[in-house]
């Protein structure tokens, strides 16, 4: 299946916007692609092993975090998963009086 | 350095202005160059999810993210940074902004918007090569202003 990569982490894919790689379920995609690009394992998962929390992780249009089986959610090579950092900030200054 | 046209620099301003008091939010599409830093092809207007408190968080929701990031990738661009409003603060990132930023190598641009008016805007380029070593560096922007005078003329002809 092909997966998205965001620019940050490009770098660790030799450039590259768009990998294939294969697996079952969404955890066996992630093994694949983390055995091919080890770098990028820092970047995805926690030293325990967990998602990021500011990562987000679409499988075709739906959230990873909203699907019933998550991780074990099963795919196919049509399907196409997407690398979202989060994107978010502001002043968190000075509430309405 | 961030490159980009001065419509679109003039655009991420007025976007600001008109969601005043509350803050604006968008991505910046377009290409890293080598040797010259992120160049700013075109703007993506986002919405503020943050409705429970606008006037000083914004957060941008992933699912219009990866829609954002499909238009990108049709266009041949790179979501290359975002841009943000403070609304009567600083035009210079927040421990929120920073705590928050999560694209390295990516430009943020901050625009300080006081009484309804767009006054500073500055760009901080997100450094480091994980959570752990990154920081924020001013980042001159450069504005393409004869590119835009260029195309009025042409307007004009």
């Amino acid at each position: 299946m092909n997966i998205h990569i965001p620019t940050p982490l490009r770098t660790y894919t030799g450039g590259l916007e768009t990998v294939t790689v294969s697996g079952a379920t969404v955890s066996a995609v992630f093994e694949q692609l983390t055995s091919k690009y080890p770098e990028l394992k820092q970047h995805l998962f926690t030293p325990e092993g967990k998602l990021r929390s500011f990562v987000n992780v679409y499988v075709n249009d739906d959230d990873l975090r909203y699907l019933a089986d998550k991780e074990a959610t099963a795919v196919t090579d049509r399907d196409e998963l997407t690398i979202i950092p989060s994107i978010a900030g502001g002043t968190n200054c000075c509430p309405f009086a | 350095m961030l490159q980009i046209s001065y419509a679109d620099y003039e655009a991420l301003r007025a976007h600001g202005e008109e969601t005043y008091p509350h803050e604006c939010c968008g991505v910046l599409l377009g290409k890293n160059e080598p040797g010259t830093g992120n160049r700013v092809h075109q703007l993506v207007r986002a919405g503020n999810t943050r409705t429970d408190s606008a006037h000083n968080r914004y957060n941008i929701a992933p699912q219009e993210l990866v829609k954002i990031q499909r238009q990108a990738r049709g266009l041949g661009l790179d979501i290359v940074g975002f841009y943000h409003s403070h609304p009567d603060h600083p035009a210079q990132w927040s421990p929120t902004d920073f705590a928050e930023a999560h694209w390295l190598a990516c430009s943020y641009i901050i625009t300080s918007v006081e009484k309804g008016k767009a006054v500073l805007t500055n760009s901080f380029l997100l450094t480091g090569t994980t959570e752990e070593d990154k920081k924020f560096e001013d980042e001159a922007i450069e504005i393409e202003i004869a590119e835009a005078q260029a195309n009025n003329q042409k307007g004009q002809a």
